[in-house]
């Protein structure tokens, strides 16, 4: 007789036509988990990386300790971007669908985590994203017409042509340039973190990742390096359940979670409700005190859940269930804001979706707008020579006669 | 002027740059207390403290990515990989990020990194402590690939790499930190403190990045080569009595094609040589570079003269070594077929 097999492969709860399972997560009580002070060691603070850190309750109150108080201003402002993400992604979505664009991917689901952030850090922090975070770009005053021009590679294109759609960049608003490599950014957020320390600022960098790109080496570098200098930087893991196909237990969430990952060397994890958009401006003010205050890296695990595909070339029901977002425990982040804003007597069903019509024809006009400069299949057209510059501060010698051969082929077909 | 070898011209570099410019720090393992195992860094700690001098834990790919980030805050960051062997798990981070990153956001971000290795064989290093991978490096887009043979080259260019703007590849043939090597093992090992190249200018002066240099005149033959492999070609050319013109490259990309060609035209005659395995190698782009472009001047057939297609052997290292011998056979061999 053969012997079983010994290796573990990792299964999800559900596959499609199962119903969808989400016993595995491990969900605290809205307010139940205790907020320590930002000295405290991570030995002592454990607990952080294995509860839930939720403020939000089923009864669209704010609970406990976590609860950041946020006035009606900053709630409706909060509120605003996360829309605005949401509609901004569908838009584009039906124009990569109508084949106007190459390609997109909607941060539908995940709003809260970019939102959340980018309000509770100060400008002067660096952010070095992921390919999910456009609503970074968005609230740092990247306009949405510059980020259309990006997805469409037009005159007005932000990377001149050079890089696939959503892979924006802001040097104005202190965000990095997104790679297609995952998890690459994550050292360069703790570089950037040890020079501002070298430098004696406080400022501060924050990057995200994907669950499955803790599997790369370069998670586990920047860990090491934040770790081993006290950098401060706060890394998130955007747990959002999938990396394309593949579920977060073959990403080594089966045990423990990802929060959990920094302990070994010292660094604090919370885990975080990432729908919960006060959970986490909560916990990103509380990990930014630490780093400010030369108490190191705190890495944050935002549970949520990724709501749609993973991009435009992506078909979720050829491998989960078609109503798991549905099913998901922790619900929708804009939904639970807006039913807070409500339930504190701020808003109302009616002026909520007199917003969403809003922001629908801010996004339409923003589109009309982008396309006056050029398409991919009308011009105004960039200049194909410019693929030749900002490879370096100055072009190479032997670009020239490169140069000047492309453009004869442009110009005569190649009849030379 | 005084006399220094590769280490102290190298140190020199540094330490002169270090002392222009606040921004420029040094990241690598064992470089900061102990000054690093070949000492290029020796007493850099001592002088500009921990936090600019910084040891690193063993993660090239750490490393190198920290060091970009660092370099995008506004710092010059000089990166020591302890042996080019080691540069691999960073080589990502080379290739998307470092070298990608002005490119993708059109200049908005760059990180001025430098990145100093050395390379090369003749130690007795096997295969993990002797690789020449520079042709890796020269094939990618966005990034600078240098290897100086000579003190008073290793500080100029360093000087030079530190202070670009663009990332820098800084090969170090270590097998002649301590002096020139014609590639006789059995003679005794000769140091800089007679070599004209040894003589190295006090204070700051650069050796600009994309020029070679014809290190011997000559009207029958060129050798064009780089690294170590200078100095075997010069001792090689002496013992045939063949009058060859031999070309340091020193710059490997950005490439001065310009010198190379003329004197390919000039002689008629070429050998491209380097340490570093033949196929696919950096020989492949320059052969096929001077075969185009001086085609109708040639007497003979541009051959290449390698390390053999292997891995780098320990045991076997002066069969593997392109050495004198290969060398000198190599040059009669194309003054034959050109009679």
């Amino acid at each position: 007789m053969t012997r079983e097999s010994r290796l573990h492969i990792p299964q999800p709860a559900a596959r499609p036509g199962d119903e969808p399972d989400f016993s595995y997560l491990h969900l605290s009580p809205a307010g139940s988990v205790d907020k320590p002070a930002v000295d405290a060691r991570a030995r002592d603070i454990e607990y952080l990386s294995h509860d839930l850190v939720r403020v939000l309750d089923d009864d669209h109150s704010a609970k406990g300790p976590w609860d950041p108080k946020l006035d009606a201003e900053k709630l409706h402002t909060a509120l605003r971007w996360m829309l605005l993400n949401r509609v901004f992604d569908e838009r584009m979505w039906q124009i990569q669908r109508q084949g106007r664009i190459s390609f997109y991917m909607p941060a539908t689901g995940e709003e809260a985590v970019s939102i959340a952030q980018a309000m509770a850090l100060r400008h002067g922090d660096m952010c070095f994203p992921s390919y999910r975070n456009q609503g970074l770009f968005m609230y740092r005053g990247v306009s949405l017409v510059d980020m259309m021009c990006q997805c469409l590679s037009n005159t007005r294109d932000m990377c001149k042509g050079r890089q696939l759609p959503i892979m924006y960049h802001s040097k104005s608003g202190n965000v990095f340039s997104i790679s297609g490599n995952l998890g690459t950014q994550y050292p360069h957020a703790v570089g950037w973190a040890m020079a501002s320390a070298i430098k004696g600022e406080d400022h501060i960098a924050a990057s995200w990742v994907g669950d499955g790109s803790t599997a790369e080496a370069d998670f586990h570098y920047a860990l090491t390096f934040a770790a081993v200098y006290q950098a401060p930087v706060i890394l998130n893991v955007v747990n959002n359940q999938w990396a394309i196909s593949t579920f977060q237990g073959t990403a080594g969430g089966e045990r423990r979670s990802f929060a959990a990952r920094g302990l070994g060397l010292g660094i604090p994890g919370v885990r975080v409700d990432g729908n919960d958009l006060l959970a986490i401006y909560s916990a990103t003010i509380w990990a930014a005190e630490r780093a400010r205050n030369g108490h190191g890296p705190t890495l944050i695990e935002h549970v949520t859940y990724r709501g749609g595909p993973h991009s435009t070339s992506d078909d979720p029901s050829k491998y989960r269930p078609k109503n798991e977002w549905e099913k998901f425990p922790l619900g929708d982040p804009i939904e639970r804001l807006k039913q807070h804003l409500i339930h504190e007597g701020y808003w109302s069903e009616e002026q909520h979706e007199a917003l969403i019509e809003e922001l629908k024809a801010e996004v339409l006009a923003a589109w009309k707008e982008a396309q006056k400069y050029g398409t991919m299949t009308e011009g105004p057209w960039l200049d194909p020579a410019s693929m030749f510059d900002d490879v370096y501060e100055d072009p190479m010698g032997r670009f020239d006669g490169q140069r000047r051969r492309m453009l004869e082929l442009e110009e005569n077909g190649g009849d030379t | 002027m005084a006399q220094m070898n590769m280490i102290e011209a190298i140190r020199d570099a540094m330490d002169i740059t270090m002392a222009k410019d606040p921004n420029v720090i040094v990241i690598g393992e064992d470089i900061g207390y102990f000054g690093g195992v070949f000492r290029c860094t020796d007493g850099l700690q001592d002088k500009y403290g921990e936090h600019r001098v910084i040891d690193a834990p063993i993660a090239e790919g750490g490393i190198i990515g920290a060091a970009i980030g660092m370099g995008v805050n506004g710092l010059r960051p000089i990166v020591e990989i302890q042996f080019a062997d080691y540069i691999y798990p960073g080589f990502d981070q080379i290739v998307s990020e470092l070298a990608k990153l002005r490119y993708r956001s059109c200049g908005e971000f760059f990180s001025p990194v430098t990145i100093r290795t050395p390379c090369g064989g003749g130690i007795r290093g096997g295969q993990t402590h002797s690789q020449s991978p520079e042709s890796i490096f020269t094939h990618v887009s966005g990034i600078k690939t240098v290897m100086p043979s000579n003190p008073y080259d290793a500080k100029g260019l360093l000087i030079s790499a530190i202070e670009s703007d663009d990332p820098v590849i800084f090969f170090e043939p270590k097998r002649i930190y301590n002096g020139p090597f014609d590639g006789d093992p059995d003679k005794p090992s000769v140091s800089w403190a007679s070599h004209p190249k040894g003589e190295v200018p006090e204070g700051h002066y650069t050796v600009a990045i994309g020029e070679a240099e014809i290190v011997r005149e000559g009207s029958e033959m060129t050798i064009v080569t780089y690294g170590t492999l200078v100095h075997v070609a010069i001792a090689a050319a002496e013992a045939t009595g063949v009058d060859v013109e031999i070309i340091d490259v020193r710059s490997l990309s950005p490439l001065d094609i310009t010198t190379i060609t003329e004197s390919v035209k000039k002689t008629g005659r070429c050998i491209v040589a380097h340490e570093a395995t033949r196929f696919g190698g950096y020989g492949a782009e320059l052969a096929a570079t001077i075969q185009n472009d001086c085609f109708y001047h040639l007497e003979a057939p541009v051959s290449r003269l390698a390390g053999w297609d292997t891995p780098y052997p320990h045991a076997f290292e002066w069969q593997y070594f392109p050495g004198k011998k290969r060398m000198v056979a190599g040059i009669r061999k194309i003054m034959e077929a050109a009679a």
